[in-house]
């Protein structure tokens, strides 16, 4: 998809004026955060799991050749293939060629972050395979052609009118005035519609959550069984997958698996967990006779020692995303590209670009719950900071934000005058602000005061008045 | 493709600031793979002796919607499966995995049944299998493929019916992974199955038979307690 996160600015004001969005970030912003705390209150052991959860992780990126390899060794082992894709171009192209291979016309997917940021899709349907998204959240945003706008919940920023306007508009074959006001119903018929194309596939894609390195094995979890009916009725499974996504065990994936769902959606445990190794057994009844993992760098690789590497900690639970006072004002496609939410804001501009994507660590209150509420303990807030040094080092943000941060900087450094200023500064607004202590308007902050009031400074600095303080003892 | 790995392996070292690990490194990560030790288990059913671990299991998994009859004996399975299908008006023809674990039910006990053996089809409504294990922690059930567990009919029926002994229900998922390492090889597919299957994606309202199935029964034989 062509990034439009360069736009953000314009992107979010629109999200703020729509009332659908609105309507749809209402429910996301009660539902998940509340369901998490509930599911951690009842672990006691929840933080100590974290800990080893992030111990693990941080392990495997010390030694991540060496577990990228074995697991590479046990795939060969159980008849799999290991496909090393250096980016997307490369990734797309691999799996083309296995479709062509297999004469493949039709493939169903399971969610797949990773296939959102290779544009698969799009490139599948341009060489004349059709790719059907079998998530309920992925079909609804394919059939509208949009994106997913969370890492976890592709169309929750759709409410059911809208999906229901979108299932009349596809399923030409049902009657059109059939009624479709409830979930319940829409399941059902995206169901049946969706039950067909898995029968009829010949490749399912999935993405994966975890590879493990002593089996060979990749795990994906789901709720709907979707990404299983994916991986099991047609002739090859392609597992598309990021190379950080390596953990050495079934041990260490079963810890990682605890502080997963929890985080995500507040399940104890997702419905399905499904771990997959190699290609059907030779006296297996069913199953994929063909297992490829196309294992993507996409720039992960040059995470690797620099100040985001502990960005490849992440799980994607997408718990940032949730408590995110931003996200949940403007939604995921506000971001503009694949990943949003805190954690898009510090991947983004490491995989495409900071001239591209250097708005996103703008987006942030600096809050802090997204650091606090991340499995792994990533500190975003620590990152979305240096990538606006970087931002403002290489003058990319605008002339009149570094103007302002100039002037700012010049008084900031110079006590007196900065005593003076803030003196000055709160005097007058509060002669202005008068007695009814705030301001509907006040030029140069139009984006605060057009939708709340600025409250007006009470009076004297705290500097101020601490000075008249000490004078009088 | 050969050029692309050693392009990305060369890339992880330049990253991590460092060349090949040494003999020594490599043997100890070795080491570490294969001993796969584990980590942190919870105590919720860790500390639990085995009664109160299968009362737990029952308890996560009807939390998540999965229904149960227990049974004391497996004598009582086919009467189990026939009342539990007449009770929700579901069709008495099933297909079920020819699993040798099914074996020892005497499933002529319930003539009514009309029992298929097989691998499961898309009109199949109701399918039987046996599992692996049952992972107590959070009422998830573990099932392995094999030449007589097929992993459709775990997903295409509409009713998915498990019969569960209780000595297959372990605290945590690394018990069921020692159990599974004790058979021998890795099964193609391993599924941890909690609760039907279900979706939140419209509006987040919780809809269950998203793709797999819209109910998950349990017999579970409870002959410890008999």
């Amino acid at each position: 998809m062509q990034p439009t996160s360069h736009d953000f600015k314009a992107n979010a004001h629109r999200a703020l004026g729509d009332p659908n969005l609105q309507r749809a970030m209402d429910m996301m912003r009660t539902g998940f955060p509340v369901n998490r705390a509930a599911a951690i209150a009842r672990l006691p052991e929840f933080d100590a799991l974290r800990d080893e959860g992030i111990a693990i992780k941080n392990h495997v990126i010390a030694n991540l050749d060496f577990y990228l390899e074995t697991f590479e060794k046990n795939v060969v082992a159980q008849g799999g293939k290991v496909h090393w894709c250096r980016d997307a171009a490369q990734a797309r192209e691999t799996i083309l060629g296995i479709c062509r291979d297999a004469g493949a016309k039709t493939v169903t997917k399971g969610k797949s972050m990773v296939s959102e940021e290779i544009a698969l899709n799009d490139y599948l349907e341009a060489n004349g395979v059709t790719p059907v998204e079998t998530d309920l959240g992925e079909y609804i945003v394919q059939i509208r052609h949009e994106t997913p706008s969370h890492i976890i919940a592709p169309a929750v920023h759709l409410v059911k009118e809208q999906v229901a306007e979108s299932f009349r508009a596809t399923h030409t074959h049902l009657p059109p005035d059939r009624p479709l006001d409830e979930a319940r119903v829409m399941c059902d018929e995206a169901r049946t519609v969706l039950r067909a194309k898995f029968l009829s596939a010949d490749i399912g894609i999935t993405g994966a959550n975890f590879l493990i390195a002593e089996t060979g094995s990749s795990i994906i979890v789901t709720n709907e069984g979707n990404g299983d009916l994916t991986q099991t009725l047609p002739k090859a499974h392609i597992v598309l997958a990021s190379l950080e996504k390596v953990v050495p065990t079934l041990e260490d994936a079963s810890t990682l698996l605890r502080l997963l769902a929890r985080s995500a959606t507040g399940q104890e445990f997702s419905t399905y967990t499904t771990v997959s190794t190699g290609p059907r057994r030779a006296d297996d009844t069913d199953g994929p006779a063909a297992y490829h993992v196309v294992l993507l760098d996409n720039g992960r690789t040059a995470l690797l020692g620099g100040e985001f590497q502990d960005m490849l900690r992440c799980i994607r639970c997408a718990a940032c995303l949730n408590h995110c006072p931003v996200y949940g004002a403007v939604g995921g496609h506000a971001y503009g590209w694949v990943y949003s939410g805190p954690m898009g804001a510090v991947l983004t501009p490491s995989l495409i670009g900071i001239e591209e994507a250097g708005n996103l660590p703008n987006a942030s209150t600096f809050c802090g719950r997204c650091e606090s509420v991340c499995p792994m303990r990533i500190p975003l807030p620590r990152m979305m900071r240096s990538w606006r040094e970087r931002e403002f080092a290489r003058r990319l943000s605008p002339q009149a934000q570094r103007w302002g941060l100039a002037v700012w900087a010049y008084v900031a450094r110079r006590p007196r005058l900065y005593r003076w200023v803030s003196a000055m500064t709160s005097h007058i607004l509060s002669l202005v602000g008068g007695t009814r202590g705030r301001f509907r308007t006040l030029p140069l902050v139009a984006g605060w005061t057009d939708t709340r009031d600025m409250p007006a400074p009470e009076g004297r600095s705290f500097m101020s008045q601490w000075a008249a303080r000490e004078k009088r003892s | 493709m050969s050029g692309t790995r050693d392009q990305i392996l060369g890339s992880i070292r330049a990253g991590l600031g460092r060349g090949r690990l040494d003999v020594q490194a490599i043997s100890a990560l070795e080491d570490r793979v294969r001993t796969h030790r584990r980590n942190l288990i919870p105590a919720r059913a860790a500390a639990l002796d085995h009664q109160g671990q299968i009362d737990l299991f029952v308890a996560m998994a009807e939390e998540v919607h999965a229904t149960f009859t227990r049974v004391t004996d497996v004598d009582a399975v086919p009467g189990a499966v026939a009342d539990y299908l007449a009770g929700q008006n579901l069709p008495a023809r099933l297909v079920m995995t020819p699993d040798p674990k099914l074996d020892d039910v005497p499933w002529d006990k319930a003539p009514l049944l009309d029992i298929h053996k097989g691998i499961a089809a898309d009109d199949d409504a109701v399918g039987v299998t046996a599992c692996h294990a049952a992972v107590a922690e959070t009422g998830t059930l573990m099932l392995v493929s094999g030449p007589d567990s097929p992993t459709r009919n775990n997903f295409l029926p509409d009713t998915h019916i498990v019969v569960l002994r209780a000595g297959q229900v372990v605290a945590s998922y690394e018990d069921g992974w020692d159990r599974l390492r004790a058979k021998g090889a890795m099964p193609r597919t391993v599924n941890f199955i909690s609760g039907p299957s279900r979706t939140g994606d419209i509006e987040q309202r919780m809809v269950l038979g998203a793709h797999g199935p819209r109910r998950l029964h349990i017999v579970l034989i409870d002959d410890a307690r008999a």
